[in-house]
């Protein structure tokens, strides 16, 4: 590749577009063009060299900002595809065979084609994270291109310019005082732009006033930004950063902690207020009964102690006692729980009447806790009930057996033997909710159904995420890096005083030309110096585009 | 008066300003005689900003009497939040205005923000009480953050708007032409679904379905509006009233889908008769409105809130939302619809600054991106909210 | 042509790095829940649980080191449970002393349901209750019925799960016994 040597003799890389001393278009179409294109100061990015090996090839493309726009907008497009229908991960069945029935029972045919062309599993699928992270290889590879050479065109610019880089600016102005002595004119200009706070640079006859340079390196700083967030994500599958278990725990157990090793909880309470008020027309809308005002879980936390097994329970150490409510999780060493669901009214125990069926007497109350049934419940030295069998879960029976299908007790059953008195034999009685079986044909005495105490259940998420301090610290230099570069401007005024005493100047900002143009105001003002224009506006077809600037 | 109707009658005061800022604004920016225009312009425009800062005013103490009331920031529902950023957007209006003097901006601003609070009105504005996971004073800071800088965002799609009224030939045929009238054409629909919505409620009309929802439960269902769509498998319990013409699968909510279907009639009908009577396209009777703006001014206008806004949008929707989720729900992303959708937002914006700073996109295209960035914030305020479900909605499963 | 050829090598490595990491980025992703879970090899996490009739008696992992431990986890709803239970208690009385020890642990449920189940069936050996789920945990137990085969090296040479008849059951316990001297 050949360098260009400008006429004033300074060598710059090939697809220079300006100079990088004199600030000369070099190439045809800086020269014929009105407005000279002062991106990245018209230095040459690296990506526009000849090199045609395919190293240079990939990286030209991911260089290219209509490439990383493309990307952009092709990012934008799948995550909109991941709303259409919800994804797998909220609706409530885990099977593969259930998922497909599901999205085709609820959604019709089209659900079904969804289900299948994966597009209801899309933010955690192969190709959706490629095309993220093809993203992020072109935000770095386009700023390494970009940034680097605009770094050094800025650090090196000289005070200097070339007439024919001053003349093809956006805002340009030629031609003689306009008042008083034409001597003192380059001084009252420092003056006055350093009064607006730019950096005055003079060089002979010539006038650099700058302002707001770093303003410049917004874009690539929140560039950083986004890198090191994404990092943080990838982070999160590297084992050890990143824990996501969730649990149900009833009031009253305690159980290991999933993905906490040596840690157990205990629910002691779970706790549900409402706010006790008529439905409101929002309520409905939300599908809300009740509004609940505050729901949380009194639990405690107990670590095993060192050099500790699973299984054993009987070293436990209490840790924290604390009530997690949503909004405030329990924190300990990395971990955080979280209050994310709740059961309300699981049967716990159930009350039972011994009774004589004719008199409808009874012979004595049995409290069975369903957590931890006896063999038999005594009343008396001749009056006792043997519990023969219990099933939390009654679902029908086979070859005679009653079966349980969870150990949830959501439909309980059970098979007493009541000794009495009357019948020291015993009478075989199946009881369920709602249904009565006696075996043996009519017994004396049955067990009659009472009452219910009832708990809740708590759904805790377990969290532990160390890539969190890495996410904030990506988002912060984001956020610096946007503003730098939204709110800050970089402007720059040139001026050279000519033999003859007339003032030649060019001005130019990244953006926001209607500041600028205030600063040029004033001082055009303060140093008489001639009426600027604004080359972009001269056109005669620009006329109409003019209007009225007060309306 | 207890606090909440002063509240509400403030709302009121408001929205009459804003109607008033409008004529006064449009007779700021007309102008039969070039002479005499930038005078009138003076005059006009100072008496319409003024109007417009009372407006603002008492829709700012609507704002903090609602809050007192209540405890906590009035944005936790969509009538509440769709206030609030109507206002926003008029405080985004008159901040741009102290900046560039562009009175021009208040003829389309204000119809914008009148347009947002007529909607914002048809939903319930009950007081409830929050529920636990809103009960953080994240609620504020992330929700009024997101509505500050989506409102400046909004003021991009006005320049825009404006621009596009100015620069488009209503007599000659082009994509930009019909695209344009489609944009007016909205407006027009949200004007009969706040007709329709009214005018129904003010007759009364009330249906009484049951129904079978999806999860084969027995449901209730009650209409506001004749009953076009009907529920899964329903009962009608109520006499002399319209049956359904269409029975709708369970996932379809048929009373919100009645409702868009009343709003595109009435709003149709609006757009028909106003055709009829003027024999103009509604671009064609805005266009030598606008005709006195500098479209130069307004260029930069618009991308000049696109700069302020998309630091404050991203601050205020991604990155306090994704605190606040984080000490909430313990993941500080989900791919919860309306977080999938405040992303989309964010990444159209930075495709927009791309493109305009990059490959020099200005002027018009520069302002259809704008309108088409506001339609997505749109597209999030009301579909996500309200039909796709999920943790973040307003909308019932 | 050295600064050319630099760059290129720069480039190159740029981007073989970045590749590397998304692909690095997907390959996880995809396996990530295998990695979090106990595979064939790992050391069998040691854990200790008190037996359910002898309650001096505690099983400890360690303690069988050197033999072969067939480790079943069991619920009284899951239907295959009671189904291999038979088969199980048949081959165990055979391969007992052969070095193989079998420990079946249920899944939290109360004494008087494991005991009822377990009498009901008349089968014979260890049976202990995880009253805390920590075992179920530390072996990434999901569905029921697991079997977990444990060399007597202390290694997981097999995890199981679904039903098993009395001739897979026979052949793990073959797998698991320990080298005859």
């Amino acid at each position: 590749m050949e360098k260009i040597i400008c006429v004033c003799g300074h060598e710059n890389p090939a697809g220079t577009k300006l100079c990088g001393k004199c600030g000369r278009p070099l190439t045809e179409e800086a020269k014929t063009s009105k407005i000279v294109d002062m991106k990245y100061d018209g230095a040459a990015i690296r990506s526009k060299t000849r090199n045609k090996s395919i190293i240079d090839k990939i990286w030209n493309f991911f260089s290219s900002v209509r490439v990383g726009i493309t990307l952009i907008i092709i990012n934008l497009i799948a995550a909109s595809i991941g709303t259409i229908f919800p994804q797998e991960f909220y609706i409530s069945v885990s099977t593969e065979p259930e998922k497909a029935a599901y999205y085709e029972k609820t959604y019709g045919s089209l659900g079904k084609l969804y289900y299948e062309l994966g597009l209801s599993n899309v933010y955690s699928s192969w190709w959706f994270q490629v095309l993220v992270g093809l993203l992020a290889i072109s935000i770095i590879v386009a700023s390494i291109d970009r940034g680097i050479p605009l770094h050094k065109s800025l650090k090196n610019q000289r005070v200097k310019r070339h007439e024919s880089f001053m003349k093809r600016q956006r805002i340009i102005a030629e031609g003689a005082v306009t008042e008083g002595d034409s001597a003192n004119t380059m001084n009252l200009v420092e003056e006055k732009m350093k009064k607006l706070r730019y950096k005055v640079r003079r060089d002979g006859n010539a006038l650099l006033a700058e302002r707001g340079r770093f303003a410049r390196y917004g874009p690539y700083i929140n560039h950083v930004g986004l890198i090191v967030f994404l990092t943080a994500v990838m982070l999160r599958l590297v084992p050890g950063f990143y824990v996501d278990e969730s649990m149900w725990i009833r009031e009253g157990e305690m159980r290991a902690v999933p993905g906490m090793e040596g840690y157990f909880i205990e629910n002691e309470k779970f706790i549900l207020e409402t706010h006790d008020n008529q439905q409101t027309e929002n309520q409905e809308l939300q599908g809300v009964n009740v509004v609940a005002k505050n729901y949380q879980t009194d639990v405690k936390l107990y670590k095993q102690a060192d050099n500790s097994i699973p299984g054993q329970a009987d070293n436990l150490e209490l840790v924290k006692e604390y009530s997690v409510r949503v909004n405030h999780p329990l924190q300990h060493d990395g971990y955080a729980f979280y209050q994310m669901d709740f059961r309300l009214n699981e049967i716990k125990a159930m009350n039972f009447e011994l009774t004589n069926k004719e008199t409808g007497a009874s012979l004595g109350a049995v409290s069975i806790d369903l957590a931890n049934p006896q063999d038999e419940y005594v009343i008396n030295d001749q009056t006792k009930v043997e519990l023969m069998g219990y099933y939390p879960d009654f679902s029908g029976f086979e070859n005679g057996e009653p079966q349980t299908a969870t150990p949830t007790p959501n439909n309980p059953a059970f098979i007493f033997k009541m000794v009495t008195p009357d019948k020291p034999e015993g009478e075989i009685s199946f009881v369920a909710i709602q249904q009565t079986i006696e075996p043996n044909g009519d017994n004396t005495h049955k067990m009659a159904f009472n009452s219910v105490e009832t708990r809740n259940m708590s759904g805790l998420t377990v969290h532990k995420d160390s890539t969190i301090p890495m996410l904030a610290i990506g988002g912060a230099i984001f956020m610096i890096g946007v503003v730098i570069g939204s709110y800050w401007h970089h402007r720059r005024l040139w001026v050279e005083q000519l033999e003859d005493g007339t003032i030649r100047l060019a001005a130019h900002t990244n953006k926001n030309w209607f500041g600028i143009k205030k600063d040029l105001d004033a001082v055009t003002a303060f140093a008489h110096l001639p009426t600027y224009i604004d080359q972009s506006e001269d056109d005669q077809d620009e006329k109409e585009k003019e209007g009225d600037s007060t309306l | 008066m207890s606090l909440i109707d002063i509240s509400g009658n403030l709302l009121f005061v408001a929205f009459i300003a804003y109607l008033v800022g409008t004529l006064f604004f449009g007779g700021a920016i007309k102008s039969t005689k070039p002479d005499g225009a930038v005078n009138r312009a003076d005059k006009w425009g100072k008496i319409a900003l003024v109007v417009t800062i009372i407006g603002f005013l008492a829709h700012l103490g609507y704002f903090i009497t609602r809050w007192i009331y209540k405890g906590h920031a009035p944005v936790s529902n969509m009538f509440e939040f769709t206030t609030a950023f109507g206002m926003f957007i008029i405080a985004a209006f008159i901040l741009i205005y102290y900046m560039y003097r562009l009175t021009a901006l208040g003829v389309v601003a204000l119809p914008v923000a009148i347009l947002i609070i007529g909607y914002a009105a048809m939903f319930p504005n009950d007081v409830d009480p929050l529920v636990p996971s809103l009960q953080s004073y994240w609620l504020h800071i992330h929700v009024i953050t997101a509505a500050m800088g989506q409102s400046i965002l909004a003021i991009s799609a006005v320049a825009g708007l404006l621009y596009l009224l100015k620069a488009i030939d209503p007599k000659a045929k082009s994509k930009s032409r019909f695209w344009m009238e489609a944009v007016l054409y909205f407006g027009v629909l949200v004007v009969g679904f706040i007709l329709a919505t009214v005018i129904f409620r003010g007759i009364g009309y009330e249906a009484n379905f049951t129904y079978i929802d999806t999860k084969d439960a027995e449901a209730e269902m009650v209409y506001n509006m004749p009953a076009i769509f009907g529920m899964n498998e329903y009962t009608l319990l109520t006499d002399d009233v319209m049956e359904p013409l269409v029975e709708m699968p369970p996932v379809i909510n048929a009373k919100k889908l009645t409702t868009v279907f009343w709003a595109f009639v009435f709003g149709s009908i609006i757009y028909l008769v106003i055709r009829l009577i003027t024999r103009r396209s509604i671009l064609d009777m805005l266009h030598p409105l606008v005709q006195k703006v500098n479209l130069n001014l307004l260029d930069e206008v618009g991308y000049r809130s696109v700069l302020i806004g998309f630091p404050v949008f991203t601050l205020g929707a991604l990155v306090f939302a994704m605190i606040w989720a984080q000490e909430a729900w313990g993941r500080f992303w989900g791919w919860d619809p309306k977080e999938v959708w405040a992303l989309i937002t964010w990444l159209f914006y930075a495709a927009y600054l791309h493109l305009r700073l990059s490959k020099g996109w200005e002027g018009k295209k520069s302002a259809w991106l704008a309108v088409i960035g506001f339609a997505i914030i749109l597209f999030n305020l009301i579909v996500v909210n309200l039909v796709i479900a999920g943790l973040h909605s307003y909308a019932s499963n | 042509m050295d600064k050319k050829k630099k760059r290129s090598i720069t480039r190159g490595v740029i981007l073989i790095v970045l590749l590397a990491a998304i692909a690095y980025t997907v390959y996880s992703s995809a396996t990530k829940d295998k990695v979090e879970v106990l595979q064939v090899g790992d050391k069998a996490p040691d854990f200790e649980l008190v037996d359910l009739y002898e309650s001096g008696l505690k099983h400890r992992l360690s303690d069988y080191e050197g033999k072969g431990i067939f480790l079943n986890f069991w619920g009284t709803w899951c239907e295959p449970c009671k189904k291999e239970m038979p088969a199980m208690s048949n081959q165990y009385a055979s391969y007992k002393d052969q070095g193989v020890e079998v420990l079946t642990v249920n899944i939290a449920q109360s004494e008087f349901e494991v005991k009822k189940f377990i009498e009901s069936l008349d089968v014979h050996f260890p049976v202990a209750i995880d009253k805390t789920k920590s075992v179920m945990t530390a072996y990434n137990v999901d569905l029921l019925p697991a079997t977990i085969l444990i060399n007597p090296e202390g290694e997981v040479e097999k995890i199981i799960t679904g039903e098993m008849n009395e001739a897979q059951i026979a052949s793990y316990m073959e797998s698991i016994k320990p080298e005859q001297e």
